[in-house]
């Protein structure tokens, strides 16, 4: 028991260290492919240590949401991490807590609030911001549902460590149609929540054009470091879901050795490495979509994962 | 490869064949569709030479080539040079339902296809049966679909020739021994298709200048000197 609530630890403290090379990696080698050289990988994190030194300012107008926001931003994937498998493939102590539905909840969560703190404050390009990311966010929740409820149709469970076990049981179930199409409904979703290139544009500076990155604007010092810390966290949580869960559950620790768990780490960075070319690679060969546009995007994600479902349900498909 | 792996990669391309179907529904650009169709055959090529090497059928590979020098080869090679360039980049804008009601409707065929497939696939031997079936028809249903819906001329060809290929993923899992001189014909058959009307809109085009079915709604009594 207590060695399970210690791997638990090192997947959070895994996923806290990580989660600024990800998005540090993610901007690197976007710069590489346009052929421009690029900050170095470890920019992230010295922007994070400035930050951390920087005064704060708050507005007086201000009220305690707003002061708030950044803990539960931070600290809302953390607890995701403690429900998903990162590291291990067999359930650690916190696993069966929540299911993938409270994981959801959890992110959801601090969105909401990260959308009434951008209203707080009465910056003109704060609530904008955020009630663009309310519409993307409520196009994307029928999405996350039917994706949820067909993953534990098929796998008949809800925890995210079971239903990784489902797809590496049997070649007929990690090929099957509902499998495949449940993936790229997943991809799309992935684009949309961490707003990347169809959807949003993570490296804009133009606030009128700015959909997730306008609800941090007000923030400075350390709330700005922890939404900006949150952020990364909350993608790279999305991606080890994709990842471990849904596309690749390879590589992960087997057995209960300390050893086994610590060796598991480079391979996920790895797996987390090739993921970021492949997004590199839609991102650069695909251009941001006008606001009214990502209804379309998002229905197409819509409908792939009923298609996913109503493969799964009927008799013939299994 | 033992048999389920083949099965397995079988499925595998059941699905992708699914999505592009979904994806020539959703795809504005004449260019884009004929991608997209163009990666659909290829899919059934790739599914027809695994069913082949599953069930050590000789029929099921020729059929892959077949389809790979009908489909993939020779008629995007013809439509291509029939047409000029600006004509695949063209945007259909004005089409009969837009593309998210397009794409809702095609996924209520696909949940017909799966509905109506469901008892005959219950009493079948073979579990390739299982997947081809109801996906080869949803493919038929989407492929006449957007015959209905497109207003340009090659995009309905393409619904055309996307619901032959929903027909041949159902047939090679019901019939894989189906005689080759029956694949043969209709591989002949479709490149014809392909010809008359790809001439005849380049021809359309070249007379009225557009190649929207909407815009063609008057009859004009002129003598036909270009025939």
């Amino acid at each position: 028991m207590t060695e399970t609530i210690a791997y638990n630890a090192l997947q959070v403290l895994f996923v806290l260290a990580v989660a600024p090379l990800y998005a540090g990696l993610l901007s690197r080698l976007s710069e590489i492919v346009q052929s421009k050289r690029g900050p170095s990988v470890l920019q992230p994190y010295w922007d994070l240590w400035k930050l951390f030194h920087k005064d704060e300012v708050v507005s007086e107008e201000s009220t305690w949401i707003f002061r708030a926001t950044p803990w539960l931003v931070f600290v809302t994937p953390v607890f995701v991490t403690t429900l998903i498998p990162v590291l291990t493939d067999y359930p650690l102590a916190f696993a069966f807590m929540g299911d993938m539905l409270a994981g959801g909840f959890f992110l959801g969560l601090a969105g909401f609030f990260a959308a009434l703190a951008a209203v707080d404050t009465g910056n003109p390009y704060g609530p904008m911001g955020a009630s663009r990311t309310r519409m993307v966010g409520f196009l994307a929740e029928p999405v996350f549902m039917i994706v949820f409820f067909t993953v534990s149709f098929v796998a008949q469970s809800t925890i995210p460590y079971i239903v990784q076990q489902k797809w590496v049981a049997s070649a007929a179930a990690f090929f099957s149609p509902a499998h495949i199409l449940l993936l790229i409904a997943f991809l799309m979703l992935i684009l949309a929540e961490g707003g990347r290139i169809p959807v949003d544009n993570p490296s804009g500076h133009f606030e009128l054009a700015m959909i997730d990155e306008s609800k941090g604007l007000e923030y400075s010092g350390r709330g700005a470091a922890l939404m900006k810390w949150g952020g990364q966290m909350k993608f790279l949580v999305l991606t080890c879901i994709f990842l471990n869960v849904l596309v690749a559950p390879w590589g992960l620790a087997g057995g209960r050795a300390i050893g086994e768990v610590l060796i598991a780490a480079p391979f996920i960075l790895l797996k987390v490495l090739l993921f970021a070319v492949v997004l590199v690679a839609i991102e650069t060969s695909l251009a941001k979509l006008r606001l009214f546009r990502i209804t379309e995007f998002l229905g197409a994600a819509f409908i792939t994962s009923v298609a996913a479902m109503v493969t799964s349900i009927f008799p013939g498909a299994q | 490869m033992p048999a389920s792996i083949a099965d397995a990669l079988n499925t595998l391309s059941a699905g992708l064949i699914l999505i592009s179907a979904f994806a020539m529904v959703a795809t504005r650009q004449v260019q884009g569709v004929l991608r997209f169709f163009v990666v659909q055959s290829l899919l059934l090529a790739a599914s027809s030479f695994i069913l082949g090497y599953g069930h050590n059928s000789v029929h099921l590979w020729a059929l892959g080539v077949i389809t790979i020098a009908a489909k993939v080869v020779t008629i995007p090679w013809v439509l291509r040079r029939l047409l000029p360039t600006d004509f695949y980049e063209r945007r259909e804008i004005a089409q009969a339902v837009n593309i998210p009601a397009s794409l809702l409707l095609a996924l209520l065929l696909t949940v017909v296809a799966e509905f109506i497939a469901g008892p005959l696939v219950a009493g079948a031997h073979d579990s390739v049966i299982g997947v081809n079936l109801p996906i080869g028809l949803a493919c038929v249903l989407i492929g006449a679909y957007s015959l209905v819906a497109r207003r340009e001329a090659i995009p309905q060809l393409i619904g055309i020739l996307a619901m032959e290929n929903g027909a041949f993923f159902a047939g090679i899992a019901i019939a894989p021994e189906l005689p080759l001189i029956a694949e043969l014909a209709v591989a002949v058959d479709v490149i014809l298709i392909a010809v008359i009307v790809g001439l005849l809109t380049r021809n359309i085009q070249e007379r009225l200048g557009t190649t929207e079915a909407a815009a063609l709604r008057e009859l004009k009594e002129e003598p036909a000197e270009w025939l």
